[in-house]
């Protein structure tokens, strides 16, 4: 249950991020995650990214051993500091600040 | 608390429930918490909520043959294993045998960033897993309130809560879910209102700088429950609940005699020592040997093959032996061959109630048939308190019919003090140490005070503690009482010498009487002498007479026929 996006880029450049996107089955709340994480990446780190989806009812171990807790919960692995940001992503705002990621020009003031 | 709800029972199943395996607690739940139930463990930091939680899943696993899930929300797993440890859990064997599953939440609020909606299925996959993996009955969730604070979207947290709670119930595992007491609620967040079929509260109070752990159960859903609260202890022998038996009046009773290990002071009692299963108190002086009596009793139940309990708040084990084997007691020997078995701690080391509930475990764990608590005195506190701790633990021995060998110290040379008097009533037998100043010397006297349900001799008996195990000397009473020591000696020895006075009058009485009865005998023996003369002589005088009569009368018949033959 793992797809990945932006393969052609090389892992180990600066800049390059590496983000694992946690759910728990078909919620509207997972669907409404993935495309919204998928839409934020595309806008603002094209092509230097990759996003792994994992199903915790697939892989249920994957809870405990990652240390999960509410999904969908959004994982940057890479680069480090490991962040984390849990809700369904609604909130582009947040979800660039939790991931550090410069906006290009606005909001940040 | 074998009682059961004999109507109800007939009706309805009983509930069924998961025992803990805690002592005492099944005894207050009445056989455990509620079967495939969640319950509430409450209380204030360091009341042991976490290890109480842990027993129960020990227990379960190593006891009942149920599996366990630990969620911690707060330990970490390591610190978990290394902190139980010390009750004697050895958690890495549990979960190498596949019995426990022990899961660390983390909760980092500060690494936690919210974008829109979430919820919080993640922890039941984790339940949900850790539970199918080992097919776990049980569930301790320590302490789930901590999700409030890694979370400020209460409502989201609330509703979930309560979801995981009802699907606990779905699963049918028995829950435990601890939680920090709250201000004017059993816990910070109020999750009570979500697990409301049991509810225990656990308390850690300080009185004069002791603590006291009590357990008190709420409430019990569809169970009949002990309502007290009641004193427990966690120690390297893991939890123990005190069960408070208020009752306490039905236990049988024995006619049968324990001697008092002093023979001297067993010919005191009418039937010849103390009463199997009373309580005994044996008050006195400092330095009256209460301590020896005590030994004497423990070494003579002994002797007789049977256990005994020595909890000594003054001397440590090693101590008492030594003093004892001046005394004439080899009191080591009973201890290597497990009969006697001391049990030391300072008085202040725990409250009452802890004291008492170590010492119900003790009793519990040796079964002795007699105990010795060396001394009573050494318990400080509120009287009324002593008093009731006296109390529960002279029925724990009375309802198990154990022996108990009470001694205490009086304060005062009055021989009755307040502590005495206090629990005097509670006592069976009780005997008085005391000591009697008198001509520059202190010696030891001994008297029984009661004795329920026997005669008992009513002196005061001075006794003396030798080398080969204690005597008690005749009883001299004097015009100032009782004579004790050199007085008593010296009374001896004046009654020794008026003895002898008397032996040799009588003596004397004796010779001059056989002198007079000699004498009379001979002044007897010459009259008598001088009248059978006397009598000799009449009767010569009688012959004579009468042969001169004779010669008269034939000289006479002679003289007729001459004169005859001449007429």
């Amino acid at each position: 249950m793992s797809d990945a996006a932006g393969m052609e880029f090389d892992p180990a450049q600066p800049g390059y991020y590496n983000l694992r996107l946690y759910v728990a089955g078909q919620t509207p709340k997972s669907l409404a995650a993935i495309s919204n994480l998928k839409e934020i990446c595309e806008e603002h780190l094209s092509g230097m990214y990759t996003i792994e989806v994992i199903d915790l009812l697939v892989k249920p171990q994957l809870a405990a051993g990652d240390q999960i807790l509410a999904v969908p919960t959004l994982v940057r692995r890479l680069p480090p500091p490991i962040k984390r940001i849990i809700g369904n992503l609604s909130d582009t705002e947040r979800v660039l600040v939790g991931l550090d990621i410069q906006s290009g020009e606005p909001p940040r003031a | 608390m074998t009682e059961t709800n004999a109507v109800a029972g007939k009706d309805m199943p009983e509930l069924e429930k998961a025992p803990t395996g805690i002592r005492g607690l099944d005894d207050v739940t009445r056989g455990g918490l509620p079967q495939g139930r969640p319950t509430l463990l409450c209380g204030s930091a360091g009341c042991g909520k976490t290890l109480i939680a842990m027993t129960f899943l020990v227990n379960g696993a190593t006891q009942f043959g149920e599996a366990g899930v630990f969620m911690s929300f707060e330990e970490r797993s390591e610190d978990l294993v290394e902190n139980v440890a010390s009750l004697g859990y050895a958690l890495d064997d549990l979960i190498a045998d596949k019995k426990l599953v022990i899961d660390h939440v983390r909760i980092e609020p500060a690494e936690i960033e919210v974008s829109g909606e979430f919820d919080f299925e993640p922890l039941f996959v984790r339940l949900g897993f850790a539970i199918d993996q080992i097919g776990a009955k049980r569930v301790v969730l320590d302490t789930v309130e901590a999700l409030f604070s890694g979370f400020k979207d209460q409502a989201v947290l609330r509703a979930e809560l309560r979801r995981l709670f009802g699907w606990l119930k779905d699963r049918g595992v028995t829950a435990v879910i601890t939680g920090e007491r709250g201000e004017g609620q059993l816990t910070r967040y109020g999750i009570e209102e979500y697990v409301s079929d049991c509810v225990i509260l656990l308390d850690n109070r300080v009185h004069d700088q002791v603590t006291t752990r009590r357990l008190r159960i709420v409430k019990y859903r569809g169970s009949a429950h002990g309502t007290n609260e009641y004193p427990f202890l966690i120690d390297d022998r893991g939890v123990n609940v005190m069960p408070i038996t208020s009752a306490g009046l039905a236990h049988k009773i024995s006619s049968d005699v324990v001697p008092t290990g002093v023979a001297d002071l067993d010919m005191m009692f009418g039937r010849g020592g103390y009463f199997r299963g009373s309580s005994i108190l044996l008050s006195g002086l400092a330095g009256t040997g209460k301590s020896t009596f005590g030994a004497w009793f423990a070494n003579a139940v002994c002797e007789r093959g049977e256990r005994c309990l020595y909890f000594a708040f003054e001397e440590s084990p090693d101590q008492i032996i030594r003093n004892m084997r001046s005394a004439g007691i080899d009191l080591k020997r009973h201890v290597d061959s497990g009969l006697l078995m001391f049990e030391s701690a300072r008085p202040s080391l725990y409250g009452l109630e802890m004291h008492l509930t170590r010492m119900h475990r003790d009793i519990e764990q040796f079964q002795p048939s007699a105990v010795v608590v060396d001394p009573i005195s050494a318990f400080r506190g509120v009287e009324s308190e002593i008093h009731s701790t006296l109390l529960r633990l002279a029925d724990i021995c009375k309802e198990r019919g154990i022996t108990a060998f009470f001694t205490s110290l009086s304060l005062a040379s009055d021989h009755v003090n307040e502590a005495d008097r206090g629990v005097s009533s509670l006592m069976d037998t009780w005997m008085s140490l005391t000591d009697l100043e008198s001509s520059g010397e202190r010696n030891r006297v001994l008297f029984v005070l009661k004795a329920r349900g026997m005669s008992h001799s009513n002196q005061m008996r001075e006794y003396l503690l030798t080398s080969h195990g204690i005597k008690l000397a005749e009883p001299y009473i004097g015009s100032e009482g009782v004579l004790t020591g050199a007085a008593r000696q010296a009374q001896e020895a004046r009654e020794l010498s008026e003895a002898i006075l008397r032996a040799q009058t009588t003596q004397r009485r004796q010779r001059d009487f056989d002198r007079r009865r000699g004498a009379v005998e001979r002044q007897i023996a010459e009259l008598r002498a001088g009248l059978e003369a006397e009598e000799h002589e009449v009767a010569m005088l009688g012959q004579q007479e009468t042969g001169r009569e004779a010669i008269l009368t034939a000289d006479r018949a002679a003289m007729a026929t001459k004169r005859g033959a001449a007429e």
